[in-house]
């Protein structure tokens, strides 16, 4: 019926394009020899030396200190004393450990029949058995096995993929409310000061609640003050807005600096603990699918927003007061209230940002937060939101965010360093303006 | 002012020829051919979507034409850019001043036109050149005041000295008078006149046929993207002109209706705001169509913005069926039962980036969305009814509003206000840049409404218009009501035209 729109189409998934395109590349240049020390490679490894070795055999176990060296060991000697092998020992250490192991058996005269190690480990063994097989020689006939290696990108191990998510779930968060003030052809540089100052406000309620060891209802009352108060910074500077018609940019430019000093006032310019490890449930639990909380929260939050601004009556007063705000006012839109609204939500988002950032280190520090609402703006901007107003989409937002989350991972992984990590970051913010204003011109070339 | 060229007699200055243009989806121009000869005004007409618009774009440089071949003074032009355009001599005046407002007049006129790109301001060469203009084109406009000081008439000027002074030999005219009182206009077509007497090109751009007699030396219709005719005006009647125009007779230009009227249903009294509404009463009932008007500036739109609670009156008491009214916002207006159809579409009266159903159904959203969710299936269905009814020319209701042609968006304007079902209807020059064919939708439609025994005050400065609708006219003058004329059918426009120029009010 309609004949199928192929600039439309590119531009509107285009971003979804550069996102896939980032982490193609990205995949691809960070593929590496991958040698897994997950459970089930455990069980595995565990299954294939049980079927190579007599029963009664001697072996040890041996893995890495960190990550999932603790558990890969457990499994592995659990598995291997199952399958009726005898487990030496089990060491779960440095290189130097492992010799102490190594010579301790030897000392034992015993003949060891197995090494089964992470690859670290493996590697290790393979370049010491020899030596040490002469002092002890109940060690030379030891087979050595390691899990099966494989090749795979760094970037795409899922708790890279998930630290991705999490890392820049504050920053999405906060951009749904951005993304609604941008669509009205307003702009709230106060985010990132409001991070400190929820954070800061959230830590010291819970300090004054409960002390140095707070229960968990003066952790949520904390929380709810944190963000209850942003709120009505959010709404304060809505106010300066709609009643006194002050530009946003100047109103939350003042939020801005005020709300930073507060939070180093108010926490005497120190972090502000928080003495109790549930306060870390937002920012560090996973209770859902091994997904972080902060993750899940986010990806609720954008389902609603996203929701709202396509099926609701607010959603279409807000591209209306963007696109028009006479013609929505002579149209019956409550263009102050609708104003209100988005400065409102958008200081709720950034005093629970705060309290995600709270949480994640159980401290209220006055330092977080800073550039933060740049990276906000730019999240939004390079979603295809136009400054403008009247115009952008939360799925945008989503994927913009996800764009400069996986820059940020990316040059992390392949070790670009941090100053030339900036000059990259705003490069993609400039073609990204880019092809917006490019977008507009062929639409008007397309339509008149 | 450039001197008058110096042509081989029968060459014209400007000849368009076989021009095709297409968008996708719409082939926009068939084929059109146009001669302008120096000395003369042309005039093109066409109903909204004949092709008027993207003939003069295509003029302007700010479309490209797919064929054809354009020729100035008999040599082949290239008008690909506006740059080049204008250096070919095509100055264009659109509908939309492209004025700086708070550059001087001075300052615009020259705009562009600077020695470098880094130098000083040749200001005393400047203020002479302008003022030279201004004698020229006979007018008296103070070349140091800023552009948004002067009246829109005045502004016109400045864009017309504009185009003289980038030495345009073809002047191109879009809806010039369509914000211009009757006195301001008579001022342009003497403007005009002076132009036709330096050897100027005018093609001249109107809906109002008045002005089309008045002004013109010929004229080329277009219709459907199609040439259909070119003729010299004394070979044309006003009818024969709407025929040619919509391809079928118009039997009147008015549909005439027999009126019944009952209650006074929506009262208004004294209301009053600063210098332009200062004290003014009145009253519809049921079933009537009251026009008002008089010249621009008169006070008719800041009224009908009292009305509807876009300003605030200082005072004034506004009754619908005998119960007073609390209005503080258009949003309270609404609620209430009054709506407003602004005289300003882009501006004031859609949403440009939103689609068609999104701006339909803004101001009734109350009954599309429960709890906040709208029933967009419902909204769509609602606006199809509307495309049927008033025959609005759009493919798909989800097409973005600011890619309609103007009148098609004047019909989303009132296909989202009919769907309200108000009681009381303003209509602030529901016709103005309308073609002649859904003009006459447009006015049988005000008849439906009144006929459903709904109030409706319609504002025009178009005499015949506001003579040939409404059932009672009130004339404004600086704030005032001036007078009201009841016995219609035996009004003159100069009845009108006096009440308006009528300097002291009768106390209301």
């Amino acid at each position: 019926m309609r004949n199928f729109n192929y600039i439309g189409f590119l531009f509107d998934y285009g971003t979804l394009l550069v996102l896939a395109l980032l982490c193609g590349w990205f995949s691809y240049v960070t593929i590496e020899e991958q040698s897994p020390t997950s459970i089930s490679a455990a069980e595995r490894l565990a299954k294939r030396a049980s079927g190579e070795l007599s029963t009664e055999a001697k072996v040890i176990v041996l893995a890495r200190q960190g990550g999932e060296g603790e558990s890969f060991a457990k499994t592995l000697s659990e598995q291997l004393t199952q399958a009726g092998i005898s487990v030496g020992s089990t060491t779960i250490g440095k290189p130097t450990d492992a010799r102490k192991a190594l010579t301790d058996f030897g000392n034992t005269g015993k003949e060891l029949a197995g090494i089964i190690a992470d690859k670290h480990m493996a590697n290790f063994a393979n370049a010491n058995l020899a030596k040490l097989g002469q002092a002890h020689p109940g060690l030379v006939k030891a087979k050595i096995f390691q899990p099966e290696s494989y090749r795979w990108p760094n970037f795409l191990k899922k708790e890279n993929l998930l630290n991705v998510m999490k890392q820049i779930s504050v920053v999405a968060i906060i951009a749904i409310g951005m993304t609604m003030v941008i669509i009205t052809a307003g702009i709230d540089l106060s985010v990132g000061s409001l991070i400190a100052f929820s954070g800061v406000i959230t830590a010291l309620t819970i300090q004054s609640l409960g002390g140095s060891a707070p229960t968990s209802g003066d952790l949520w009352l904390g929380a709810m003050v944190g963000i209850l108060v942003c709120g009505l910074a959010g709404l304060f500077t809505g106010g300066l807005v709609t009643l006194f018609r002050i530009p946003a940019f100047i109103a939350t430019l003042g939020i801005m600096f005020i709300a930073k000093g507060l939070a180093f006032i108010f926490s005497d310019s120190a972090p502000v603990p928080v003495g109790n490890e549930a306060f870390g449930w937002l920012g560090r639990g996973r209770d859902f699918l091994g997904l972080p909380n902060s993750v899940i929260l986010m990806l609720i939050l954008f389902t609603i927003a996203h929701v709202m601004m396509t099926r609701t009556s607010i959603g279409r007063y807000i591209y209306a007061v963007g696109g028009n705000p006479e013609a929505a006012r002579l149209s019956g839109v409550p263009v102050k209230w609708v104003l209100l609204f988005v400065y409102t939500l958008t200081g709720l988002l950034a005093g629970l940002g705060g309290v995600m950032e709270a949480s994640l280190h159980t401290t209220g520090d006055p330092k977080s937060g800073d550039l933060v609402e740049l990276k906000v703006i730019a999240a939004v901007v390079v979603g295809g939101t136009s400054l403008a107003g009247g115009q952008g989409r939360i799925t945008g937002t989503l994927i913009g965010a996800f764009i400069i989350a996986v820059i940020n991972n990316g040059m992390n992984l392949t070790g670009v360093e941090s100053h030339m990590q900036k000059v990259i970051y705003g490069t993609v913010i400039l073609v990204a303006v880019l092809i917006d204003r490019l977008k507009i011109h062929l639409l008007k070339l397309k339509k008149t | 002012m450039p001197p008058k060229p110096d042509l081989p007699s029968g060459t014209p200055l400007l000849r368009m020829r076989d021009i095709r243009k297409s968008f996708p989806g719409v082939k926009a121009l068939k084929g059109v051919d146009l001669t302008l000869q120096a000395g003369e005004v042309l005039a093109l007409l066409g109903e909204n979507g004949a092709g008027k618009s993207t003939l003069i774009k295509i003029l302007g440089g700010a479309h490209q034409t797919d064929e054809g071949t354009i020729e100035i003074s008999g040599q082949p032009a290239c008008v690909a850019t506006p740059q080049l355009s204008q250096a070919s001599g095509i100055g264009i005046i659109y509908q939309e001043f492209n004025l700086v407002p708070y550059l001087t007049a001075r300052e615009n006129i020259f705009l562009g036109q600077e020695p470098g790109r880094i130098s000083f301001i040749p200001k005393r060469d400047e203020s002479a050149k302008a003022r030279d203009l201004f004698e020229r084109i006979g007018v008296d406009i103070p070349i140091e005041a800023e552009c948004h000081q002067l009246s829109v008439a005045q502004q016109q000027i400045v864009e017309i000295a504009k185009t003289l002074a980038q030495n345009a030999r073809i002047i191109v005219m879009d809806e010039p008078s369509a914000a211009l009182s009757p006195r301001e206009t008579k001022g342009l077509f003497r403007v005009i006149d002076e132009l036709k007497s330096h050897g100027i090109g005018v093609i001249y751009i109107s809906h109002r046929l008045d002005e089309i007699f008045e002004i013109a030396d010929r004229v080329t219709i277009l219709r459907d993207g199609e040439h259909i005719d070119t003729r010299p005006i004394t070979n044309l009647t006003r009818e024969k002109m709407i025929e040619l125009m919509v391809g079928r007779s118009l039997e009147k230009e008015f549909p005439k209706r027999e009126a019944t009227l009952g209650q006074a249903r929506f009262e208004v009294t004294n209301l009053r705001r600063g210098s332009r509404v200062r004290g003014v009463s009145f009253n519809i009932r049921a079933g009537e169509v009251l026009g008002l008007t008089g010249l621009v500036g008169a006070g008719r739109t800041e009224t009908a913005r009292l009305l509807f609670g876009a300003d605030r009156p200082e005072h004034g008491i506004i009754r619908l069926d005998g119960k007073p009214l609390k209005i503080k916002s258009p949003r309270d207006a609404i609620r209430q039962g009054i709506c407003l159809l602004t005289e300003d579409r882009k501006t004031h009266g859609l949403v440009l980036g939103l689609t068609a159903r999104e701006n339909f159904g803004l101001p009734n959203l109350s009954q599309f969305a429960s709890l906040g969710f709208i029933r967009q299936r419902e909204e769509s269905r609602e606006f199809l009814r509307y495309v049927d009814q008033i025959q609005i020319k759009i493919a798909d209701p989800e097409q973005i509003t600011g890619t309609l042609s103007g009148g098609n968006q004047q019909k989303v304007v009132l296909a989202k206000w009919l769907q309200r079902n108000a009681e009381v209807i303003i209509f602030d020059e529901p016709t103005r840049g309308i073609d002649v064919g859904a003009k006459y939708e447009i006015y049988q439609l005000i008849n439906q409404l009144a006929e459903q025994g709904k109030a409706i005050l319609m504002i025009s400065s178009e005499l015949p218009e506001i003579l040939g609708v409404s059932d009672r006219i009130l004339v404004m003058n600086e704030g005032h009501i001036t007078g009201e004329i009841t016995d219609i059918a035996n009004a003159t426009q100069e009845d009108v035209m006096n009440l308006a120029t009528k300097r002291e009010a009768v106390a209301a």
